[in-house]
């Protein structure tokens, strides 16, 4: 029991370990990737542009939730026009960034992981290598800063959204005060919240991001194995985010 | 040639410095691949060219852009140079008109032409094929093999071809090497081998189901395993 216990939290901190080296490869590459920036620009249409539909449809419904919610509960203290404060901190330092992430990592970091896990299935990464081509140069950086700049911009047009969306039921339906929802969310939300969301989304594209290339770059070269790599892409990133959330958080107050 | 399980592919990886050897060293080109740095290896194996078992094309780019993939990659050629390389390859192989379609839309002939397109593009001195043969109709599998002996002619290279299927590899090979159980068991012309004076070689190229191979997998007696009440089930 105490030995399976002990083998399994070697195997874990085994596992942590793989990663940090790979994410140090991937660093020390990304300056030369950076030289060829078409390939990253192609990624991040390919993880940011592909995911925007999912990102401003769950933006505006998670913003009109939040209007009606957060209506309700302000409407108890007579304080409604608080609305638009509420919602844009809510937004812009928490659900943003930790929604975007997980939306990120459901559809941008699968497609990641199941493409990378193809590739060396049907050998296209050891072709790479014959051909005396780097695949962690050409394939996999490009995929990670793709990732790691498409995340942030997410994030913030999720915000936008998901802004909108609170007008559109605290104001629109539920009638309170334009002027007062708008002013009073100028006047409160400052340059640190703003910050911290960024920061955040940042930290959680790097994490998505490197997960997911991960997973796919080493997963066991067979249709169950791409498989099992995608379902731990998922469930990997969504821990990581909200425990790095956690973290990020507190370091923030 | 060899028995699956026996270490052909291995010994391909080897050679080609896909993985380390444990003991022993390997030579290629006069080089000793253990000593030699990651560049320098890249260096080593722009002069190699491999077509993989099922072509390993990049499923991204389309047949043209698969072919051109080493050309940008290592050269700065302008843009009508490549053209005409790539063409010229693709012409080679008989798929010149199937440069614009993309790796899904090809057969598994056509995708191993097209990867044999890619792997002579930047002009190696040894050409390796993995299993080139495996699941091919008869008229694919003769074109590969034709233009297996066509390009190791013409364009004057070496070139290791790894498989299991006796008649073709005789039908192309200058020199056959028999792998069984990790070692060489016989060498020489593919005439030499069919007169091989060993059970081991004899089995393989008269493809028989019973030999130093046995046909069962090792098991525990017969009778005394139907007989007993099968406590290890």
């Amino acid at each position: 029991m105490l030995r399976e216990l002990w083998e399994s939290l070697t195997d874990a901190l085994q596992g942590l370990g793989a990663v940090v080296h790979f994410l140090f490869r991937l660093v020390a590459n990304s300056p030369r990737a950076l030289m060829r920036f078409d390939l990253i620009s192609q990624q991040i249409f390919n993880s940011g542009a592909l995911s925007l539909v999912i990102i401003m449809l769950s933006g505006l419904f998670v913003g009109m939730v939040l209007g009606l919610q957060g209506y309700e509960l302000l409407e108890r203290f007579g304080s409604e026009e608080a609305l638009g404060t509420a919602a844009a901190i809510g937004l812009v330092k928490e659900l943003g960034p930790v929604v975007t992430a997980l939306l990120f990592a459901g559809r941008a970091g699968t497609a990641l992981a199941s493409e990378l896990g193809l590739m060396r299935a049907t050998d296209q990464i050891s072709a790479m290598e014959m051909m005396a081509v780097d695949p962690i140069l050409r394939v996999v950086v490009p995929r990670f800063l793709g990732g790691v700049i498409a995340m942030p911009l997410l994030a913030a047009i999720f915000s936008v959204i998901g802004i909108y969306g609170a007008q559109l039921v605290g104001v629109q339906i539920m009638g309170v005060d334009s002027g007062s929802f708008w002013s009073q969310m100028r006047a409160s939300v400052g340059h640190a919240d703003i910050n911290e969301g960024i920061v955040k989304s940042l930290v959680f594209g790097v994490a998505c991001s490197l997960i997911a290339v991960f997973q796919g770059y080493y997963a066991t070269p067979t249709a169950e194995g791409v498989g099992r790599a995608t379902t731990r892409t998922v469930v990997t990133s969504a821990v990581v985010i909200l425990f790095l959330d956690y973290l990020l958080t507190a370091a923030f107050l | 040639m060899g028995p699956s399980g026996t270490g052909k592919t291995t010994l391909l990886r080897l050679i080609t410095g896909q993985v380390q050897a444990d003991s022993g060293t390997i030579e290629v080109a006069g080089e000793n691949l253990r000593a030699l740095s990651r560049a320098n290896l890249y260096v080593l194996r722009r002069r190699m060219g491999m077509l993989f078992q099922n072509g390993a094309l990049l499923t991204d780019l389309s047949v043209f852009e698969n072919v051109a993939f080493p050309l940008r990659e290592h050269t700065d050629l302008p843009e009508r140079l490549i053209r005409q390389l790539v063409l010229t390859k693709l012409q080679a192989v008989g798929l010149r008109g199937a440069a614009l379609l993309m790796p899904a839309e090809l057969s598994g002939g056509m995708s191993r032409r097209v990867a044999l397109a890619r792997a002579i593009v930047m002009d190696p001195e040894l050409l390796i094929y993995d299993e080139p043969f495996v699941g091919l109709d008869p008229i694919s599998l003769g074109v590969i093999l034709r233009l297996i002996r066509r390009l190791n002619d013409t364009l004057g290279i070496t070139s290791i071809v790894v498989s299991h299927d006796v008649k073709e590899i005789s039908s192309v090979a200058d020199r056959v090497f028999l792998l069984s159980g990790g070692k060489v068991v016989a060498s020489g012309t593919p005439q030499e081998l069919k007169s091989y004076p060993s059970e081991t070689v004899k089995q393989f190229i008269d493809g028989l189901a019973d030999g130093p191979v046995p046909f069962h997998f090792p098991a525990p007696d017969y009778f005394g395993e139907l007989l007993s009440r099968g406590e290890i089930l």
